[in-house]
């Protein structure tokens, strides 16, 4: 098996008595876009800055691209972007100013640093204000600078801390979109963190959700919410064209079906609880009693549910 | 000779490859054009400017009393005259600053670390391959190259003119001193540019940073002085029961602890260095003055007064330093 490029061992990182992360353990493989989801005050960004060597770990070892972090920091950096939450830039310098400066601090040959600090403008859709003093820019225009800033020292892999905070929905896709799209072009390894459950959705293969400095739980999507509501019951939801009468004669005849607990009558809606996913035959029994069906809705777990429930599991 | 001709074109492509510059000093080079951009910096330099015109503008209108004036051993360093003569209105240029060093570092340096740090630059820059010392040293570094060019157009635009002014050509030893006197206002400034740093380290917020900076300033330049004459003065019984070795040892004593703040011995250096007839900083006795000729010292000999003085500069500098990298290396950088 291949080798995890970002690879954490018993990460742990105390504040005094306060323990900000605890005995994490990560692999994330190359090429991979990994979400790490948690609230605020999770231990996200000190984990993130032990994997840079910015901040020193208790205990427990971080291996980002074969090269241990906390030792070796300096081929780390070489080969990882990273973008702080808090992005920050020289003001008095035009944004070209402080591309090429960064690309000068990571040894980018004087010749090629002009052209390929426009290039990454270009990629993240900035070529127009190339010239404007970083003082001038919007929130958004300095995150879609922070990846061009991430991503003129050509890393392997990219960690973006929080990227998608303060931006406006429609710019948060499309900046997702250009993460996602990168990732796959140049075979970038992505770490996303972030409390924003949708955004990680979107665009992430796996997510870790980390609660007060551990790792609760890790997988794609699927996983994550099969294995919490593996015991909980489906919810099917039916519409009808008519509304229905109360009492409603086929009641029990719906209660007989296999699997179904529990029946919530609402006008034209029902909401049909079972314990497994049997909607084809609760619809085929609508059908079969004349009922003019116009919507059936599978109620399905999103993020959302898997995040609120971890939550509730970890504040008990 | 084709062969020939290859092996040339491969040498010179080879010397007009420009290797990229280490961090370091790419991180010096932003930092220097930075502060020459800031509006900061050109106030300070039109301050500093104003002060070394106003005083050569002086020296210029009494060089002619100075320079016959005999009964001065000083008065044939014509260079040294210029620097040094005053009409009584306007402090000489090295007075002046010794008040206006502390500002010129203070204010480079002041918010050198939380600034950084709080636009979020700081992270940014540390993410990158370098090492964090660097960023420290690049501060210093790049502030000090600042000053250091400053003082030395000051110091040849003064010579200039004078050489125009006058027509007389400036000699080695009063270059030397001339020079020396440039090294010991960087060193001086430099000072307090390491402790502004430190400073910034100490103080999240850049204000906080820059008052303490003042206050030690304030503090060093007026309460000191003031302070040790008191505490003194409680110590030193009825001087007129006194010997004469007694009072010259509380002197020394008192001078000693004068010399605890870095603008006495940078007065002290600077005196010595720019007046050739100053033989000691300290009180003398009427036997080692005995037999004396009032003549003004060789450079070497000025040099080795004012060399623990120097020393105690540098000394100061560093330790400033130390603490702040002390300080840094182990900082969290998270804002």
């Amino acid at each position: 098996m291949e080798n995890p490029i970002i690879e954490l061992r018993g990460l742990t990182k105390c504040y005094g008595s306060v323990k900000a992360v605890d005995d994490l353990n990560l692999n994330i493989q190359k090429g991979e876009i990994f979400g790490l989801l948690g609230p605020n005050g999770a231990g996200k960004t000190t984990t993130i800055l032990m994997m840079l060597g910015l901040t020193e770990p208790t205990a427990g070892t971080a291996h980002v691209c074969g090269y241990n972090a906390t030792t070796s920091p300096i081929p780390v950096k070489r080969k990882v972007g990273y973008m702080p939450d808090s992005l920050g830039f020289y003001d008095n310098m035009t944004a070209l100013e402080n591309l090429m400066y960064v690309g000068e601090l990571n040894g980018i040959p004087q010749a090629e640093i002009k052209e390929r600090a426009l290039s990454v403008m270009r990629m993240v859709g900035l070529e127009n204000e190339i010239d404007k003093k970083t003082s001038a820019y919007s929130r958004g225009m300095k995150q879609r600078l922070g990846l061009a800033d991430v991503l003129i020292k050509q890393p392997d892999v990219v960690i973006l801390d929080e990227p998608t905070l303060g931006i406006d929905p429609s710019g948060v896709k499309e900046f997702l979109t250009l993460i996602r799209q990168l990732s796959r072009q140049q075979g970038l390894t992505v770490l996303l963190s972030s409390h924003h459950l949708h955004h990680v959705q979107q665009v992430c293969d796996r997510v870790g959700i980390f609660v007060k400095g551990k790792l609760l739980v890790e997988g794609n999507m699927d996983t994550l919410s099969k294995n919490i509501f593996e015991r909980k019951s489906f919810e099917v939801l039916v519409t009808l064209r008519n509304n229905l009468t109360l009492p409603w004669e086929h009641e029990s005849e719906f209660l007989q079906l296999d699997g179904v607990k529990q029946l919530g009558v609402n006008e034209r809606e029902i909401t049909v609880t079972c314990s497994h996913d049997n909607t084809p035959e609760i619809v085929r029994l609508f059908v079969l009693k004349g009922y003019e069906v116009m919507g059936v809705q599978r109620k399905e777990h999103g993020l959302d549910d898997i995040y609120q429930k971890y939550f509730e599991n970890s504040l008990n | 000779m084709s062969s020939f001709v290859v092996s040339f074109r491969k040498n010179t492509t080879e010397n007009t490859h420009v290797p990229p510059s280490t961090p370091f000093w790419v991180m010096v080079r932003r930092e220097i054009s930075s502060h020459i951009r800031s509006w900061r910096f050109v106030l300070l330099l039109g301050l500093v400017a104003l002060t070394f015109f106003g005083s050569i503008y002086v020296s210029f209108g009494n060089i002619r009393d100075a320079v016959n004036n005999v009964k001065d051993p000083d008065h044939l360093f014509l260079y040294l005259k210029l620097l040094t003569t005053t009409d009584g209105n306007l402090p000489a240029f090295h007075v002046l600053l010794s008040f206006l060093g502390p500002l010129l570092g203070i204010s480079l340096g002041f918010d050198a670390v939380n600034s950084e740090k709080q636009n979020g630059t700081l992270v940014r820059i540390l993410a990158q391959p370098v090492y964090r010392d660097n960023l420290l040293l690049s501060k210093f570094t790049g502030s000090l190259v600042l000053v250091g060019v400053l003082f030395l157009v000051l110091t040849l635009i003064m010579v200039g003119a004078g050489i125009f002014v006058t027509g007389v050509m400036i000699e080695v030893e009063e270059a030397l001193r001339i020079l020396s006197f440039a090294i010991i206002c960087v060193m001086y400034v430099g000072f307090w540019l390491s402790l502004s740093i430190l400073l910034s380290i100490a103080f999240t917020q850049p204000a906080t940073s820059a008052l303490a900076a003042i206050g030690v300033w304030l503090f060093l330049t007026v309460f000191y002085q003031i302070g040790i004459s008191m505490v003194v003065k409680a110590l030193v019984p009825n001087t007129s029961i006194m010997s004469e070795t007694d009072i010259l040892s509380y002197n020394e004593l008192l001078f000693r602890l004068l010399r605890l703040a870095p603008s006495q011995l940078f007065t002290d250096a600077t005196t010595t260095l720019l007046m050739p007839s100053v033989r000691s900083l300290g009180p003398i006795t009427m036997e080692q003055m005995a037999g004396a000729i009032p003549s003004p010292l060789s450079y070497k000999e000025s040099l080795m007064i004012v060399w623990p003085q120097v020393s105690g500069l540098i000394a100061a500098t560093f330790a400033c330093f130390a603490l702040s990298y002390y300080l840094f290396m182990r900082r969290e950088v998270r804002s």
